[in-house]
């Protein structure tokens, strides 16, 4: 294709926006609505992924050995856990350790249980991969000089559950929001196109390629979506960057964290302008495609 | 130019608008088309430039065999002929110079050859005076030859007209037949259909009648060859 007919291309595609002013101001609301939410959801997304992520990292199971084991036994159980496919860190904890963190959490008091400590040392076992966890616990519960094994059995798989089913459905409902959105554009540009169809009909009749009419409307849809996602982005951006800089000082617990603004709304606005044109390209393909049968 | 082989066309509602056409039309003739009102004459037309593809037949312009073209060829055969649509086809957004320049325009002429030829085949068809007027700013006769200029605008081989002459006064139906003569002295084949029984008549050409989807009769220096 010459040059001076993209430039064709571009005008035609600018002039139709202006004819349209109606239609073009529903379509660009389209997209922009559909955008909002679906950004909503994926900044919301995103976070809950990371905190999912902290809190599947934080899972470790606690092996507490015999009480009248002695330290090289504990140790030696130590090396044998390390063996284990799948572990990635064992940390020995002294039953003093212990002890001075149980004081730590409840007081004083408990002090006297320094004379003779009834607690047993300990091992902080953590997996490669958190969905590992309880296969490891059951292998070291079968070992020697264990008293207990724990890692919140019950409570870290439902844990799994709750994170994968909210991934999966923030995923449908995105989804259904973007074919909602593509849906309502094709819609509102083939209503454009009805009133132009017999000016395809006329172009395709003295000559024109298929290409030449589409071109136009695909440029079309290009600015739709840019234009339709513009409002959107700058929204999750400020919004964003209000809500990190209001919540992020008092979310003290390692686990809840927010994504730090840079570079993650860049990513979302990245990945809504695409959507947008995609949206918007999608939209106009499909209304424009009946008439080229001609 | 064109030659047609047992072309028959049934349109999806059953209608049989070519049943068994068999035509040969060589380079430079001149062609009436003439017969009653839904005898098949438009139909006739259409399968030429692809509008329309016959059921059944094989239809060959310049030796291409139509029904061999894929999709995407089509647009360069309709490039090579010129169509004057029976209702112009004119769009309604354009001036006239833009009309005609779209010809141009899709074809990738250069701006410079577009401005050339627009000015000449305006000049010709006697619209220079209105190149800045829109389809519904002009009568009839004037839309008429904006379609034609558009359809000659090109230099195609072959220029195909339905009913140029429809609803236009004996003096505006001379003068684009004027348009039509002077082109077909150049070389251009012309097949054109028409109801105009005085055209016919006194400027001679071939003609081939039309009814119910056959060629009945086919004289050169033909007459106006029914009543009706
Ligand atoms: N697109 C179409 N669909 C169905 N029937 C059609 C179509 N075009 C024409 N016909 C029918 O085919 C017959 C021939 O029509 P046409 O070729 O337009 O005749 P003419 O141009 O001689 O008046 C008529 O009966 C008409 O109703
Ligand atoms: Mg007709």
């Amino acid at each position: 294709m010459k040059g001076r007919t993209l430039s064709r291309h571009f005008r035609e595609s600018f002039k139709s926006l202006g004819r349209n002013g109606w239609m073009t101001f529903a379509s660009i609301s389209a997209v922009a609505v559909t955008l909002l939410l679906v950004g909503s959801f994926i900044v919301m997304m995103m976070n809950l992924n990371k905190m999912a992520d902290n809190i599947e990292n934080d899972v470790e199971i606690k092996v507490v050995a015999d009480p009248g084991a002695s330290s090289e036994a504990v140790k030696e159980l130590q090396n044998k856990v390390k063996e284990i496919d799948g572990v990635a860190s064992v940390n020995y904890a002294t039953r003093e350790d212990e002890l001075d963190k149980i004081i730590k959490s409840y007081g004083k008091e408990l002090s006297l249980y320094k004379q003779s400590n009834p607690l047993g040392d300990a091992l902080y076992v953590k997996a490669e991969n958190p969905h590992d966890t309880a296969a490891i616990a059951k292998k070291i519960d079968t070992y020697e000089y264990t008293a207990d094994v724990v890692y919140g059995a019950g409570k870290v798989e439902k844990l799994f559950d709750v994170v994968e089913i909210s991934r999966n459905v923030g995923l449908i409902l995105i989804l259904a929001l973007l074919f909602t959105a593509m849906f309502l554009i094709s819609n509102t540009i083939r209503l454009t196109i009805i009133a132009r169809g017999r000016e395809i009909e006329i172009m395709k009749l003295v000559g024109a390629t298929n290409n030449f009419v589409r071109i136009p409307f695909i440029l079309e849809g290009v600015w739709l979506g840019i234009f339709g996602s513009i409002l959107p982005m700058a929204a999750i951006a400020i919004a964003y960057q209000q809500i990190y800089a209001y919540w992020q000082p008092k979310l003290v617990n390692e686990m809840f964290q927010l994504l730090d603004p840079i570079p993650f709304i860049i990513q979302v606005d990245g990945l809504l302008l695409f959507m947008g044109v995609f949206i918007g390209v999608w939209g106009s393909l499909m209304s424009v495609r009946k008439f080229l049968k001609v | 130019m064109i030659k047609m082989k047992n072309v028959y066309k049934k349109y999806s509602n059953g209608v049989v608008a070519a049943n068994g056409i068999n035509i040969d039309i060589n380079n430079g003739e001149f062609v009436y088309v003439v017969g009653p009102s839904g005898a098949g004459k438009s139909t006739f037309i259409k399968m030429m430039y692809r509008e329309e593809s016959p059921t059944s037949g094989q239809i060959f312009i310049d030796g291409t065999d139509l029904s061999s073209l894929k999709n995407k060829e089509i647009p360069y055969l309709r490039r090579q002929i010129g169509v004057v649509f029976q209702d112009f086809k004119l769009l309604p957004r354009l001036n006239v110079y833009e009309n005609v320049a779209f010809a141009l325009e899709v074809i990738e002429e250069t701006p410079t050859e577009i401005r050339k030829k627009v000015t000449d085949v305006l000049a010709l068809v006697g619209l220079s005076q209105k190149a800045r007027m829109f389809p519904n700013e002009l009568s009839g006769g004037e839309q008429q030859r904006v379609s034609i200029a558009r359809s000659i605008v090109n230099e195609p081989k072959l220029v195909i007209a339905d009913e140029p002459t429809g609803n236009l006064d004996p003096d505006t139906s001379l003068g684009i037949m004027n348009i039509f003569e002077k082109i077909n002295n150049r070389g251009t084949t012309i097949i054109m259909a028409t109801h105009n029984k005085d055209i016919v008549n006194s400027i001679r050409h071939r003609v081939l009648l039309v009814e119910g989807g056959m060629i009945t009769r086919d004289e050169y220096e033909g007459e106006y060859s029914y009543e009706g």
